[in-house]
């Protein structure tokens, strides 16, 4: 087994790099894959929380690096799907606690025992960001439907490209179809249209994200949502098949409806 | 129809036609960004290249990327001082 080494990245912080991370992970430990979600953001770790596996961190990557335990000890097992492991960063550290080359290594170390290895990234262009893309071969950028997401994501695809990294792919997360109909939001089109790279998924606006962080349960485990149902398409196109992008509309309809609904019945939002 | 589309907010000339524009506008400025490094290794190597030809003043010279708003261009100010006659060494 070598892994596909994939990294989770952003630049502009808040857009939903860890959710898509751990709903990614976990939709293809679903489909049968060994996966390995790495998270890479020293001193402010997340993932851990929004797998929910906070209170099962013993070790940490950087415990690995200076070998202060074996990489088995500081892997955490999920045990709600069967070959899906968390690797966790140190909360108690700096970004310069790793370099890239250390990052590599420890790549290097996962890539045997799994078939995938996702890095989530740190928000940012700094070291942080280099650590973690330093040991990927693809990337996915995570982008919002606003400027200031769209265009810290092209600043982010030309440092990627300049990397080396190869596909990089696109998702836009948090897209409120109603408001595209309303031509109040900017719609795939329009974000595709500037940053020219493939797109891998449109992820819509959804409260169950709120929902699954507080119960810290991926929403991919239980597939029950809009955005549980574009993360398992986003993690199949992963995996090669063709799969169609969602109808958002028939959301954005349904959003009509309730909007003349709430019309009618005079009930304010 | 129109009508109805103001009712529940929103025309197809909404805030995101505006968002699109904006964007693309600051898109493409970033993309013609130049780190201070970038452009002293480009003005080093023009100076390599033209030095071949002619004898310039390299204390005055200027390069610089000028911005506005529908385009970039290279400006570069370069004073001569004498054109080489005769056989360049071109390697």
């Amino acid at each position: 087994m070598a892994a596909r080494v994939i990294v989770t990245t952003s630049g502009k912080g808040g857009v939903g790099k860890t959710t898509s991370t751990a709903n990614i992970a976990a939709a293809l430990a679903k489909f049968g894959k060994k996966v390995v979600a790495v998270d890479a953001d020293v001193g402010l770790r997340n993932l851990d929380v929004i797998m929910g596996l906070e209170n099962r961190v013993v070790y940490n990557f950087i415990d690995v690096i200076e070998k202060t335990c074996k990489m088995a000890q500081a892997l955490v097992k999920d045990k709600r799907v069967p070959g899906l492991y968390l690797l966790p960063a140190a909360q108690t550290r700096t970004k310069d606690a790793v370099n890239p080359e250390q990052m590599i290594g420890l790549v290097e170390e996962l890539k045997p025992e799994f078939d995938f290895v996702l890095l989530d990234c740190p928000a940012g262009i700094e070291g942080g960001f280099k650590n973690a893309a330093a040991g990927a071969d693809e990337a996915l950028v995570v982008t919002t439907p606003e400027i200031p997401a769209v265009r810290d994501a092209d600043r982010i695809i030309g440092m990627l490209e300049s990397m080396g990294k190869s596909p990089i792919r696109l998702i836009i997360n948090r897209l409120r179809p109603n408001m595209v109909q309303d031509g109040d939001m900017l719609a795939k089109d329009d974000i595709l249209d500037v940053l020219s790279i493939d797109l891998i998924g449109v992820v819509p606006e959804d409260e169950s994200v709120i929902r699954s962080t507080n119960n810290g349960e991926p929403m991919t485990m239980t597939l029950d949502s809009p955005a549980a149902h574009a993360y398992l398409n986003i993690a199949e196109r992963l995996l090669g098949r063709d799969v169609p992008l969602m109808d958002l509309e028939s959301y954005a309809t349904r959003g009509f409806f309730s909007k003349l609904k709430k019309f009618f019945t005079g009930k304010k939002k | 129809m129109d009508f109805l589309k103001n009712l529940f907010g929103g025309g197809k000339d909404g805030s995101g036609k505006i968002a699109k524009d904006r964007l693309k506008l600051v898109v493409a400025y970033d993309r013609t960004e130049m780190s201070p490094q970038l452009l002293d290794n480009l003005r080093d190597e023009i100076i390599t290249v033209l030095t071949k030809y002619m004898d310039i003043d390299i204390n005055k010279i200027e390069i610089d990327l000028d911005h506005d708003d529908k385009m970039v261009a290279l400006v570069a100010n370069i004073p001569v001082i004498k054109i080489k006659r005769g056989k360049v060494d071109v390697n």
